[in-house]
C-alpha cells in the first residue's frame, strides 16, 4: 500500500485487526480499500452500515472479474443483506442474448463470484423497488447512479456516491467511512432550483421530470440542488426519473424537492436555514432545450422502442398495460421493457405478462437493453421515455434516438413510425 | 510546466506526461473505451481524443458509478492517463485506481490541485508529479 497521509482517521481494535489480515486475506483486501477511500474522504472514523446494493457485479473487462475472484478465491462474504445490480445478461430470457460467448462466460462467472460472496441475486438497478428497501436515517452502501440518488433523496436513507470495488468492499467489512452523504451537514441543500415558472400541466407530466433531472445534472456538478414547484403529489416514479437522468448528465447524488421528499418539509430544513449559494431558475425554453438534446434523428424509420432505464415498477408496468389494451405493436417495430426479476413475479402474479406478450411487448429482466446486446438487429431508430438511455444508447449502441413520453413511445410502436405529441411542450 | 503545486495527494505517485485538459467532465463508463483510451461520448467535445498516456486534467467526476471498473480495465490495459490531476475529489475515479494497484501493482497517481493551479495548465504542455 502506498505511503499516504494517513489525516484524522482513527480505527477501532477491530478495524486493526482485520487490516492485519485476522478475518482472512479477503476480509483484509476489503478493509484495505474501505480505509484507502476514507482517507481520500478524509473520514474521522467508519461507520456500520445496514445494507449495501453492489454495482461491480456488471462484466467490464478483466480487471473486475479479477477483483471479485480474488475476494471470493479469498474467502470474503458480506456482511450485511446485500443486493446485484443488473448485470450483461438476462438469465430469465437467456435466447435474446447477441453477444459473443466469450463475453457471456466472463460475465456469468462475475455474477456467480458475488453470489459465493452471499449478495442476493436480485440483478436490478432500482433496488429501492425491492421489498425490503432501506428506510429513512438507514445508513447504507449502494452503488449504482440512480440508485443512489433515489435512496437519499426519496427514501431518506444515507448513503455516499459509491461506486464499483468499494461496493463490495463495503459489504464485506459492513461499514463504509463516516463522511460525505452519511453526514447531515453535507445533506443540505445547495442551489436553488426555481421550477415555479413552469406551467402546472407540464409539472403534473411523467415526461418532464427526465428533462428537468437533464437540466439539474448539468447545472449543479456534484451540488445538492433544492427544487421549488414540483407538486406533492410528484410520484416516486416522477422523482426516480430526476436523478436518473442527473446523474446522467451530471454527478447527482441527492437532490430536495420541498414538500415532495423526507428531508424538505421546508424550504428552511431543505438548506439547514442558510440562503442557497446559487439561483437557477428553470423556463420552457430549458425544458425543451434539453429534451432535443436527447433526440438524435428527426425523420428516420423506427425500429425499435425501449421502455424500463432505471428498471420498471410495477405501477409503470400496469400503466403500459393500460395503454396498450386491445392493441398491438406494429409488425416493423420490436418493443423491450427492462425491469427487475422480483418485479416480473408481480407482473406474472397479477396475469399481466401474458397481456404484455401479446401486445407484442418483450420483457428483459436481470439487465438492461443499453449495456449488452440482447435487442435483435435494428432497422432505424429509437424511441425511449427514459433520458437516460437516450444519453447513452447513441454512444453504446450507434443508435439514433428519439426521447418521448411514454404516450409518444406506445403510439410509435403502434402506428409503427415516430409519432411525438409536441402540444406536451407548450410554453401554456 | 516544472513540478506541479499539488494541493492533496490522493493516490501517490510519480508521473510525467503531456497535459490533456477537459473541456467538460467526461463519464468513463459510457464516455471511455478501455481497450483504446479513446473518449467515445457523443456529447463530449473531446469525442474521439485519445487520454492514454496523458496527465488528465479533470476538475470533477462525472457520471456512471461503473467508471471505477472502466478506468481501472484501461489502467491494465496500458491504455489510461499516466495520472490525473483534479479539483475535487471524486472517490469513484480514485477507486479504479486503487484497485489496478491492489490487483497488477499499477499506479495511476491522482491529485488534487487549486482552481488558479488548474487554470494554467495547458493541453500539450508536460507536466510532472512528484511522489511524496
Amino acid at each position: 500500500m502506498s505511503a499516504l497521509v494517513k489525516g484524522i482517521l482513527q480505527l477501532t481494535d477491530h478495524d486493526d485487526a482485520a487490516l492485519r489480515g485476522d478475518l482472512g486475506p479477503g476480509h483484509q483486501l476489503a478493509m484495505r480499500i474501505v480505509v484507502r477511500v476514507a482517507e481520500v474522504m478524509q473520514a474521522p472514523r467508519l461507520r456500520s452500515i445496514t445494507g449495501a446494493h453492489i454495482d461491480s457485479c456488471l462484466y467490464h473487462g478483466t480487471a473486475g472479474l479479477d477483483f471479485a475472484r480474488r475476494l471470493a478465491d479469498d474467502g470474503a462474504t458480506v456482511s450485511v443483506p446485500t443486493t446485484l445490480n443488473v448485470s450483461s445478461l438476462d438469465l430469465l430470457h437467456p435466447e435474446l442474448y447477441r453477444g459473443d460467448a466469450e463475453t457471456a462466460t466472463s460475465s456469468r462467472l462475475l455474477m456467480a463470484q458475488y453470489e459465493r460472496m452471499g449478495c442476493r441475486p436480485t440483478w436490478t438497478c432500482a433496488p429501492y423497488q425491492l421489498a425490503d428497501r432501506p428506510g429513512f436515517g438507514d445508513h447504507v452502501a449502494w452503488a449504482e447512479s440512480n440508485a443512489i440518488v433515489f435512496a437519499n433523496s426519496v427514501l431518506g436513507a444515507r448513503t455516499h456516491r459509491y461506486g464499483d470495488f468499494i461496493d463490495i468492499a463495503a459489504a464485506i467489512v459492513g461499514q463504509v467511512p463516516d463522511a460525505g452523504l452519511h453526514t447531515d451537514e453535507a445533506r443540505l441543500g445547495q442551489i436553488l432550483v426555481d421550477v415555479t415558472g413552469i406551467p402546472e400541466r407540464v409539472r403534473e407530466l411523467d415526461v418532464f421530470y427526465p428533462v428537468l433531472g437533464l437540466v439539474i445534472g448539468a447545472e449543479v456538478g456534484t451540488r445538492i440542488p433544492v427544487i421549488v414547484g414540483l407538486p406533492p403529489t410528484a410520484s416516486e416514479d416522477q422523482l426516480k426519473a430526476i436523478g436518473s437522468a442527473g446523474a446522467s448528465s451530471g454527478s447527482l447524488a441527492m437532490f430536495h424537492a420541498v414538500g415532495c421528499t423526507p428531508e424538505a418539509a421546508t424550504f428552511d430544513e431543505a438548506f439547514g436555514g442558510r440562503s442557497p449559494a446559487r439561483e437557477l431558475t428553470v423556463t420552457m425554453a430549458d425544458i425543451r432545450r434539453a429534451r432535443d438534446q436527447l433526440t438524435t434523428t428527426s425523420d428516420a424509420p423506427l425500429g425499435v422502442v425501449s421502455l424500463g432505464t432505471p428498471h420498471y415498477s410495477v405501477a409503470q408496468l400496469g400503466r403500459l398495460v393500460e395503454r396498450l389494451a386491445g392493441r398491438r405493436v406494429h409488425p416493423d417495430v420490436r418493443v423491450y421493457v427492462s425491469t427487475g426479476r422480483d418485479v416480473l413475479a408481480e407482473v406474472d402474479q397479477r396475469g399481466w405478462g401474458g397481456a404484455l406478450a401479446e401486445a407484442g411487448v418483450q420483457i428483459v429482466t436481470d439487465t438492461c437493453t443499453y449495456i449488452t446486446p440482447v435487442m435483435a438487429e435494428v432497422q432505424g431508430a429509437a424511441i425511449t421515455d427514459s433520458a437516460k438511455w437516450a444519453y447513452y444508447a447513441p454512444a453504446n449502441l450507434g443508435l439514433d434516438v428519439v426521447f418521448g413520453s411514454v404516450d409518444d413511445c406506445v403510439e410509435s410502436a403502434v402506428a409503427g413510425r415516430i409519432v411525438r405529441d409536441e402540444t406536451t411542450w407548450a410554453d401554456g | 510546466m516544472a513540478e506541479l503545486e499539488v494541493e492533496r495527494t490522493l493516490v501517490a505517485g510519480a508521473a510525467t506526461g503531456p497535459a490533456l485538459v477537459l473541456d467538460e467532465p467526461l463519464s468513463f463508463w459510457g464516455g471511455l473505451e478501455a481497450e483504446t483510451g479513446r473518449i467515445t461520448d457523443a456529447h463530449h467535445p473531446q469525442m474521439g481524443e485519445s487520454i492514454t498516456g496523458t496527465v488528465l486534467v479533470m476538475a470533477v467526476g462525472r457520471g456512471s458509478s461503473s467508471a471505477s471498473s472502466v478506468l481501472a480495465e484501461a489502467i491494465r490495459l496500458g491504455t489510461a492517463p499516466t495520472a490525473m490531476v483534479m479539483r475535487e475529489p471524486d472517490e469513484i475515479i480514485v477507486l479504479g485506481a486503487i484497485a489496478a494497484e491492489e490487483l497488477y501493482g499499477l499506479t495511476m497517481p491522482i491529485v488534487l490541485v487549486s482552481a488558479e493551479t488548474m487554470a494554467g495548465i495547458t493541453t500539450g504542455e508536460s507536466v510532472t508529479i512528484v511522489d511524496r
